[in-house]
């Protein structure tokens, strides 16, 4: 069934509005709950990919009893194909620090940190400034919060929010077990908020228009605005701002070359949709009740027909084998293992029924692997697999 | 200040500066970014970045030299770094050159543009040249896919890459 949503551009988060001060005033003249509030009904949920309600991680945070806080802007953006964090921190990183601020407001927190990637050095000093304005104005109304800066060191599993803390502890990045989750057990052990770059830039627009006019925008289950990073086979690659809930069709219409063979929605952890299944596949989180649903961090991948779809596979699962922190077998192994696999099946050192061998191989991951690296790669790897079985084969 | 403070005051400070021209250089410097970022665990990773930034790697004697001076067991500080793909263990020239070879850079010509360095460095991926200015590395995904084939060289970025772009980029390198 074809979904019926088209594509809505929106123009929030890069909307350059020199107000931050009066908004941040704003904010901190309300209460914490108010505050709280105001997320929930917005029903924002995380833009890093998992899509936990904003709202509800900000309240259970303030309502953890703790000597100690902290608030952690996630900006280690290193989904492949994503690139819109990026482009927030240089064009208004203002909106990130003002909701860093109201969020440390509302939970108690002392000590905030941006976990910048090390790819992304060339924006740390700009940042800095940014900083510094905001200590000053914090310490003009007797605020007492400390915003720092925590460069990654080239590893895409730091994105994770545990692995993030191990690193910032100083410590190799294997993520931790869940749970205990960040809100109560987070860097250092200290109840914190994590949020990606992107959700608390959204923040900014809801504090400073309102929940309803976020609310409004969307659909069901998804509502809000969505940044998208745009790249592959297209005439305008780049970021966009869209509306959730639009129809993959919709989107290849505006994005496409006019030979759109498959879109990789979400990036090497997300999924791969083929031609046939555009009209049936919105963008958003999962909930809606026609057709399928995909949640995406925002990395949306253009391949026409003239890429091998075996080719991007080998490219996605070389990514993984890399990234895998290695700390549990199924993932660590099963990586190895499935580059290892499709290679053979490729030479014909393998029949072809081999890859169904693969498949189980995906599908015991996404059961045993501990974070979210090790369980996704089930997600690429069948979609391309089955959809494009003749390419994995000749 | 009494002559009494004046007079300790001038021995520590001589104390100080006979302890550092004792020390090598990389131990000062150690010393020094311990003392700016902490000596807790906390502070490992910055302290590592701040010698990579000097020194391009971590050799082992920095390595050895950062756990004494942090008070960890060295092969934490080891295990640590090689973890990292910005914390390189091994000997890297002044110009690190680390080409994205992620999906879309891959389909918009990397492999060309790759070529056109090792051509012009001679040097393969994973080598420094002779003259040990520059050494070549492949990474993941930058983001910079839609200005893709892209690259860093050391913390700068350059993006919508072609083979006679990058060789233009690299004569501008070997003046430097
Ligand atoms: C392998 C892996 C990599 C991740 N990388 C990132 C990342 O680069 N940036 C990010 O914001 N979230 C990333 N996440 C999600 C975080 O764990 C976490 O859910 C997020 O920072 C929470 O913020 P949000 O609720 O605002 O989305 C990653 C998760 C996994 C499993
Ligand atoms: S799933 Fe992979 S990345 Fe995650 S903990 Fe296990 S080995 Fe590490």
């Amino acid at each position: 069934m074809a979904t019926s949503y088209q594509l809505k551009r929106a123009d929030f988060i890069f909307k350059n509005e020199n107000d931050w001060e009066e908004i941040l005033g704003k904010i901190l003249k309300q209460s914490p709950q108010e505050l709280i509030n105001e997320l929930i009904s917005s029903e924002l949920k995380g833009r890093g990919g998992a899509g936990f309600p904003t709202g509800l991680k900000w309240k259970v945070a303030s309502e953890t009893k703790s000597d100690k806080k902290y608030v952690i802007c996630n900006a280690d953006e290193g989904e492949p194909g994503t690139f819109k964090d990026r482009e927030i921190l240089q064009r208004v990183p203002y909106k990130v620090l003002t909701a860093m601020v109201a969020c440390a407001h509302v939970i108690g927190a002392k000590e905030g940190f941006i976990y910048l990637r090390n790819e992304y050095w060339f924006l740390r000093d700009e940042l800095e400034k940014v900083i510094d304005e905001f200590e000053y104005y914090c310490k003009e109304i007797k605020l007492d919060f400390s915003i720092q800066i925590f460069m990654g060191s080239g590893a895409y599993i730091c994105g994770e929010e545990t692995a993030l803390f191990e690193s910032m502890e100083g410590k190799r990045g294997e993520p931790r077990n869940k749970p205990p989750y960040p809100t109560t057990y987070g860097y250092m052990g200290k109840p914190t908020v994590i949020n990606n770059v992107e959700t608390l830039a959204h923040t900014y627009t809801i504090f400073k228009y309102g929940a309803k006019k976020f609310y409004d925008l969307g659909v069901q289950y998804s509502r809000g605005t969505k940044l998208f990073s745009v790249s592959g086979d297209t005439p305008k690659p780049g970021i966009y701002e869209l509306e959730l809930g639009m129809s993959l069709q919709d989107f290849v219409h505006e994005f496409g070359d006019g030979d759109t063979k498959a879109v990789q929605v979400g990036g090497a952890s997300g999924f791969l949709v083929p031609r046939k299944k555009f009209a049936d596949t919105a963008i958003g989180y999962q909930g809606k009740l026609t057709g399928i649903s995909l949640p995406t961090g925002g990395s949306m991948m253009l391949f026409n027909s003239s890429r091998s779809m075996y080719n991007v596979l080998d490219n996605y699962l070389e990514f993984f084998r890399e990234e895998s922190c290695g700390q549990c077998t199924p993932c660590r192994v099963g990586c190895q293992q499935l580059l290892i696999g499709i290679k053979a099946v490729k030479r014909g050192e393998k029949p072809a029924n081999y890859l169904d061998k693969l498949l189980r191989l995906t599908e015991t991951m996404q059961y045993t692997a501990k974070c979210g690296l090790g369980q996704s790669v089930a997600n690429s790897f069948s979609s391309i697999v089955e959809n494009f079985r003749e390419e994995m084969i000749y | 200040m009494s002559y009494q403070e004046l007079n300790a005051a001038t021995k520590t400070i001589n104390l100080i500066t006979l302890k550092k021209t004792f020390m090598s250089p990389i131990q000062t410097l150690i010393k020094d970014l311990a003392d700016k970022h902490g000596r807790r665990r906390e502070s490992l990773l910055p302290v590592m970045q701040g010698v990579v930034e000097q020194e391009n790697f971590l050799s082992e004697y920095s390595m050895v030299e950062i756990a004494r001076e942090m008070d960890l067991p060295a092969a934490e500080v080891y295990g640590t770094a090689t973890f990292y793909s910005f914390l390189e263990v091994k000997k890297m020239g002044k110009f690190i050159i680390r080409m994205c070879k992620t999906i879309t850079c891959a389909m918009k010509g990397k492999n060309q543009v790759l070529f056109a360095i090792q051509d012009m460095l001679k040097i393969k991926v994973g080598e420094t040249s002779a003259d040990g200015r520059f050494s070549l590395l492949e990474t993941n995904c930058l983001g910079l896919c839609h200005k893709a084939p892209a690259m860093l060289i050391n913390h700068d970025i350059y993006t919508d890459l072609t083979p006679e772009k990058v060789r233009e980029i690299l004569t501008e390198y070997m003046s430097k």
